[in-house]
């Protein structure tokens, strides 16, 4: 079991014929994702790596079945590529595209949000999400980890994939990177609530940084919603205030988003919170030998 | 990216709202011309990107340009929370009547635009958004719909501005939110808006931050950015497009991934506690998932650059880029450097982990470059990264 993403999904890739969009197209497909299109209006009609490549996402849905979208498009489009994907109604619409505007995202939110919520965003900016061994949306490589009960979820890229390598020997059930940019589609809080409602989820990671209060937002939902075991890991403990540490949501304001009063707050609810990715592992992994 | 108070006055008067007049100057000749120029009573101001300039003594009232000139000499090199003031705005002093507090800002937690208004402006806003959240209105702003002039004289309303101050509140709102959204900025702050005697609303100060990743839309945002300010190996980096920042310890990182080098920051920090003079990160650097030998080499160079350093730690997980690729990578930025006559002459401590590590690993000790350890993991490889700074020191 997983969420969101299934052996079953099938994913078109606007962008598909761009550089990042061949090589991580190439790459979902060796992984064993089943990638059926992609969508670049200029080219529709024709192939690319043994893929149709169609007009609109609509005209894909209708041709492929699709129900996922990964996006690839350069930031200057990605409003425009993920407000088509929302006017199609696509039931999950992956934005991996880094350096979109806040304007941008802000208003494909909205837009989201007016036409009833009928797509999930997860991104900008993130590295997707990936049920090993069933599927895999983005650019999560597919053959760090393995199959299994523990769901994680992470603003950042590569503490993931530690994460996911540390732990290959319990495997994941899903992977989602939800992105470091100050607005994002789904949050800790979605991830939280579907593993919960996951019956192929044992235990749940979480891995926060500076920067907002999405982490402490998610310590009371724990409180309130999650029962299955929760472990944490927050980086940037030592990031001085005011300056961007290359995610652009990840910055100290004033006493506002430290990474302290991120630990503080998921400590008060129970959550074990690791100094470092390695003690999160270990955290882990004693939960789930414990099982 | 955030402005200066002058550069924030001069994109609003830009959009139509009524700013004092003033002039910029960064030395005493300057402040007195510029007083001068704008006879009678004029007010200094420190021109620093931080708050609290006024109870640090950065902002005072001239009764002429003598007087002005008198208050320069003081302001002017004065330090305010580690902000050097290199330049003041000498501007025409306003009749205040009333003080009220407005802004627009992106609200991360609601996913939408707020707009904050209140009647109870000025100095202390933060203290009465602390005891008397009442007195200030948070109004909800969709990115869809945005602000008309309906929907700003409302907020002012919300915000309990007298009736006397509306139309003008409501004229001034609508402009700044076509600032905000046209300039791509995340918040757009007037603190105080005032009334002034004769019954003008105005915005005495301006706090605006843009959003840099909307720079392919925004040409004339570059030449706003302060390179003066800039710590030289920061504008270096930049130059070389990587996501660099100085940092005051004495260990060098280089890592892939926001998060992972952010980790890393911290993971140093906590082991360099054992050692002698507490060794810590010296930069934050990511090269990125990609790794490869040219962006390797530029960072090294970077870091080799720093007097600093006394240490190198690069901390890479292999995902999308296998390890034996970055681990190619350093031994082609190596032959790189030599081959400019920049050796690397610090200790550098390696972990590889990820895809291929084994491969990885066995191509660096092959190539036994000099000065050169692999650790296994990324705690102890911090550990020893932290030992090297404090012998090295």
């Amino acid at each position: 079991m997983a969420i969101w993403l299934t052996e079953n999904s099938k994913i078109i890739v606007q962008g598909m014929t761009g550089g990042e969009g061949t090589k991580h197209t190439r790459r979902m497909l060796a992984s064993g994702a089943k990638v059926v299109g992609g969508v670049n209006a200029r080219k529709a009609g024709t192939t690319h790596e043994g893929l149709p490549v169609f007009g609109t996402v609509r005209e894909a849905m209708e041709q492929t079945r699709a129900d996922v979208s990964v996006v690839f498009v350069p930031p200057k489009f990605t409003k425009d590529a993920v407000k088509e994907a929302i006017d199609a109604e696509i039931p999950l619409c992956v934005v991996i595209t880094e350096g979109v505007p806040v304007h941008d995202s802000t208003e494909f939110w909205a837009y989201a949000v007016a036409k009833g919520n009928k797509t999930r965003i997860i991104g900008p900016n993130c590295p997707g999400i990936a049920s090993p061994g069933s599927s895999n949306a983005g650019i999560i490589p597919a053959d760090i980890t393995t199959a299994g009960r523990i769901g994680l979820v992470s603003k950042s890229g590569t503490l993931t994939y530690q994460l996911m390598y540390e732990l290959r020997d319990f495997g994941f059930s899903t992977a989602v990177g939800i992105g470091g940019d100050p607005v994002i589609g789904t949050t800790h809080i979605d991830a939280l609530q579907a593993f919960q409602e996951d019956p192929g989820t044992d235990a749940i990671v979480m891995i926060g940084e500076i920067g907002g209060d999405a982490e402490e937002r998610a310590a009371a939902y724990i409180e309130q919603h999650v029962s299955k075991p929760v472990v944490a890991y927050v980086a940037g403990f030592t990031a001085p205030e005011g300056k961007t540490m290359g995610h652009a949501g990840a910055i100290v304001s004033g006493s506002a988003g430290t990474a302290q009063a991120k630990k503080e707050a998921l400590e008060k609810v129970g959550v074990r919170v690791g100094k470092t990715p390695s003690e999160t592992a270990r955290l882990m992994r004693e939960i789930m030998q414990a099982r | 990216m955030d402005l200066f108070e002058h550069q924030a006055k001069e994109l609003f008067a830009d959009y139509g709202i009524p700013v004092p007049r003033g002039i910029v100057a960064h030395t005493v000749e300057e402040v007195r011309s510029a007083a001068t120029e704008l006879t009678g009573r004029v007010v200094v101001k420190a021109q620093v990107k931080t708050g609290g300039r006024g109870k640090a003594g950065g902002v005072k009232v001239a009764d002429d340009a003598a007087d002005a000139v008198a208050k320069a000499e003081v302001i002017l090199g004065m330090d305010i929370k580690g902000h050097t003031v290199h330049k003041v705005l000498i501007e025409e002093a306003s009749a205040i009547a009333e003080e009220y507090y407005f802004s627009f800002l992106l609200d991360r937690a609601n996913r939408t635009f707020l707009a904050i208004c209140s009647a109870a402006g000025g100095m202390d806003i933060e203290e009465v958004a602390h005891t008397s959240p009442d007195k200030v209105a948070k109004v909800p702003v969709s990115a869809l719909t945005g602000i008309d002039r309906a929907k700003a004289r409302e907020i002012a309303v919300a915000g309990g501005l007298p009736e006397k101050a509306l139309d003008g509140a409501a004229e001034l709102i609508e402009k700044l939110w076509c600032c905000f959204v046209d300039e791509d900025a995340t918040l757009v702050e007037v603190n105080p808006m005032i009334l002034s005697a004769d019954g003008q609303v105005k915005a005495l100060d301006g706090k605006v931050t843009l959003d840099e990743n909307a720079a392919f839309r925004q040409a004339d945002h570059e030449a706003l950015a302060d390179k003066a300010a800039e710590d030289p190996l920061e504008a270096k980096a930049k130059e070389k497009d990587l996501n660099y920042v100085k940092l005051d310890g004495n260990v060098g990182i280089i890592g892939n991934g926001a998060g992972l080098v952010m980790s890393t920051l911290d993971v140093v920090a906590y082991a360099g506690e054992a050692f002698p003079g507490k060794p810590s990160p010296a930069n934050f650097l990511d090269i990125g998932g990609g790794a490869s030998a040219e962006v390797m080499a530029a960072g090294l160079e970077i870091i080799l650059s720093d007097p600093s350093v006394k240490s190198i730690f690069v901390n890479v997980f292999g995902g999308i880029t296998a390890c034996d690729a970055v681990a190619n990578g350093i031994v082609s930025a190596f032959k790189l450097l030599d081959s400019r006559g920049e050796s690397v002459t610090h200790p550098l401590v390696v972990r590889l982990d990820g895809n291929n590590a084994q491969l990885g690993r066995q191509i660096l000790a092959d190539a036994a470059l000099p000065r050169v350890e692999l650790v296994d993991t990324m705690d102890d490889a911090a550990k020893r990264a932290a030992e090297l700074a404090a012998v090295g020191a």
